[in-house]
């Protein structure tokens, strides 16, 4: 498929740009070097594993990996360490918070990671309309979602589970419907 | 970043104070005019070897627009608030401005544009005023503009566009599934689609290389240098001739005049924070529709205790945003809506305002998918689904790829209470006053909004879409706003307006106003290709008025 594209590219653009089309697909390749899993900066190990459990019900391992494998609490870490270090307090108060929660609704438990998935959920539906689970969830979708240099997307595991191919480059037909644009769509 | 370098102390033919769009524009014009000018940007100068495929940079954090943690800004609805710190405005800041990472629509306004006041008649509780201008006195300047920067598309296929004197320089992009599902879908309904208009390369073009469709333009700079940026555009030709400096990371906080009422200069902070004077023989003002404004505010003097060029009383009133609601359908078959540029076909149909709506306002509608991965997951979803858990996870593996979105740009009315101000309480990290945004809608822009969505939903219908959702059209949901347009609005009478029909203050016969603060009315939004066609005209006659 690589020499296909360089012919079409060749032909479509002109050879003085395989150089630019090289640098523009070094950007796509610079993007997935996930860095190894680090020590955590900012969190400390059981924070780390009550935050894994809750994003982990977010987007779930169920039919395929979820958050939790790739690596949403290393990206959470990251951020809360650099560009987002103003929300370590908004960390600390909002896991306190869901904590009691979950002290309340199971009194018998330890810890979130320890509850069961089922409880976990239940968990999630009493405190789904609270601010700090939006931050919960925006962080989860940029861990999962987001350039794997930020410690998340292992594997780019989030765009696999989306179909985003990630190629830096691409050529018509993109999709299905330009690909056939005489078929009539009913 | 070869250009020349001037001394503080030179007194420079023009000093440009923004390095958008129409700056890098007016840099261009002006030195190859034989000019010495220096052009100050307030954020840094960056290339396409800087820009990253990172959503987590350029979305999550404001990689390539003003960042609120340095300057903060505040917004209220009405003058009766305490406004709030919130980013209301957003803009490109970096040498290229906003053309560094707009989605590139490349719109000229229609000739009905001009002359709504007269045509459309009174609108309660707004300005709608005529231009003093018409579109024929600007056309020559789209053209060059089109050819100068390198836009794709096909001239006279819209049937609602005024007379062209030349086709675009480069074919238009290839269609994509959103643009193939929108075509069919308005023919059914007896709209007039046609391929839109972008500044963005089809082919190679003065030494630049054609776009890829590597997908990342909105949000995003671009490393191909397909993207027609003024900064891959224009602003290497002003940097040729020797006479043109760009001085990046140069935050101008006041512009200084003389005891005659003329400009001398600003005063800028430096990377460093000190403060530095640039001597100049001319202004010209090109920060954007709202920084524009805030340092006109901040230029007060004994001379001009309201802020300079202000005699109306008008400098930051009757701003103008992008309003318009996006409604979105997902299709049976993948549409991989995320390869390519975002839009490429458009419908004008609905554009001109007409009474018989019982409103006033209309919209051009465009087909396109403006979102990323992690952006569509977040936002991009329909209200109705679940926000989380496997059911979601099952769901954003299907929509992302088989979704696509029609956008409205609907109509902006100016009206006298929306306006740029001065914070009375808040600075920023210079110790600046921040800027205050005073918005709310105008009950004619909500209406035509709402009137939009449903002619949206009837086009993703007729398209054959599964389902179909859209987004709020709340003001609050819609912050931070972009596309600032008419605080400094063009005007024949002193009175009535801040600049001339050729863009000079009525006040300072030295200072030229040239961005979207100009502008009299919103148009259709897409406001770039009428902010260059304008700071080209501009600079047209800036330069007969200094030569003489």
């Amino acid at each position: 498929m690589q020499s296909t594209r360089r012919l079409w590219l060749s032909q479509c653009i002109g050879t003085a740009a395989l150089a630019e089309i090289a640098a523009a697909q070094e950007h796509a390749r610079d993007a997935v070097r996930s860095s190894n899993p680090p020590p955590f900066q900012t969190l400390d190990t059981a924070a780390a594993a009550e935050i894994d459990a809750i994003t982990s019900q977010i987007i779930p391992s169920t039919d395929g990996p979820g958050a939790h494998e790739a690596g949403v609490v290393f990206f959470i870490d990251r951020a809360l360490s650099t560009f987002d270090a103003e929300l370590r307090g908004a960390y600390r108060e909002g896991m306190a918070a869901i904590q009691q929660k979950r002290q309340e609704m199971f009194p018998e438990s330890a810890s979130i990671a320890a509850l069961s998935a089922g409880q976990q959920i239940q968990l999630i539906y009493a405190i789904e309309h609270s601010e700090f689970f939006d931050l919960l969830r925006t962080h989860t979708m940029y861990g999962l979602l987001g350039n794997p240099s930020y410690g998340g997307n292992r594997d780019q595991i989030g765009w696999k589970l989306i179909g985003f191919e990630n190629r830096g480059a691409y050529q018509p037909p993109f999709g299905y419907y330009d690909a056939h644009p005489d078929k009539d769509s009913q | 970043m070869s250009g020349a370098t001037f001394r503080p102390s030179d007194a420079v033919d023009f000093l440009v104070i923004g390095a958008g769009a129409a700056g890098g524009v007016m840099a261009k014009e002006l030195s190859t005019a034989g000019f010495r000018v220096v052009v100050l940007e307030q954020g840094p100068y960056l290339t396409e070897k800087d820009y990253r495929h990172d959503e987590i940079k350029y979305l999550y954090q404001p990689g390539l627009t003003n960042d609120p943690k340095i300057q903060p800004i505040t917004y209220r609805k009405s003058e009766s608030e305490k406004a709030k710190p919130i980013k209301a405005v957003e803009y490109g800041r970096q040498v290229g401005g906003g053309s560094v990472h707009f989605t590139a629509n490349y719109w000229r306004f229609h000739e009905s544009d001009f002359e709504e006041r007269s045509t459309f008649g009174d609108v309660p509780g707004a300005g709608l005023a005529d231009w003093p201008i018409k579109y024929a006195d600007l056309e020559p300047y789209y053209t060059k503009a089109e050819y100068d920067l390198g836009i794709s598309g096909v001239g006279g296929v819209n049937p609602f566009e005024g007379p062209r004197s030349k086709p675009y320089p480069l074919p238009p992009m290839p269609v994509k599934s959103s643009g193939v599902l929108f075509d069919r879908a308005a023919k059914k309904l007896g709209l007039h689609p046609y391929p839109a208009p972008m500044a963005i390369l089809s082919k190679p073009y003065q030494g630049r290389a054609a776009c890829v469709h590597c997908g990342f333009c909105e949000s995003f700079g671009c490393e191909m240098r397909a993207k027609s940026s003024s900064l891959v555009s224009v602003i290497p030709v002003a940097e040729k001739t020797g006479r043109c400096e760009i001085r990046p990371n140069s935050y101008v906080r006041k512009i200084e005049t003389d005891a005659h009422g003329r400009v001398t200069g600003a005063v800028y902070f430096d990377a460093q924070r000190r403060e530095i004077f640039q001597r100049a023989k001319a202004v010209v003002l090109c920060a954007n529709g709202a920084e524009t404004a805030k340092l006109l505010l901040l230029s007060k003097s004994k001379r001009f205790p309201h802020g300079l060029a202000n005699s109306s009383g008008l400098v930051g009133k009757y701003l103008m945003w992008d309003n318009g609601g996006e409604a979105l359908g997902l299709f049976e078959h993948p549409l991989n809506e995320y390869k390519s540029i975002v839009a490429t076909r458009v419908s004008h149909d609905y554009y001109r305002a007409d009474p018989k709506r019982g409103f006033y306002g209309g919209g051009g509608l465009d087909a396109r998918f403006d979102y990323y991965p992690a952006s569509f997951a977040l936002h991009g979803m329909p209200p109705d689904a679940p926000k989380w858990g496997a059911d979601y996870k099952k769901m954003a593996g299907e929509y992302f790829t088989h979704t696509m979105a029609v956008l409205a740009h609907t109509s902006s009315l100016a009206v006298l209470r929306n306006s740029i101000s001065l914070d009375p309480d808040l600075k920023d990290r210079w110790g600046v006053p921040a800027m205050r945004v005073t918005y709310d809608y105008h009950p004619d822009d909500a209406a035509t909004m709402k009137w939009m969505l449903s002619k949206q939903v009837a086009l993703l219908e007729a398209a054959g879409a599964k389902k179909i959702w859209t987004t709020s059209i709340a003001v609050e949901d819609m912050l931070p706003s972009r596309h600032l347009m008419g605080t400094c609005r063009m005007g024949n009478d002193p009175e009535q307006s801040v600049v001339d029909r050729f863009n000079r203050a009525h006040d300072v016969p030295n200072l030229w106003i040239a961005d979207g603060s100009s502008f009299v009315t919103s148009a259709r939004q897409q406001p770039t290709a009428t902010i260059q066609a304008l700071a080209y005209r501009a600079a047209d006659y800036a330069i007969r008025s200094v030569k003489g």
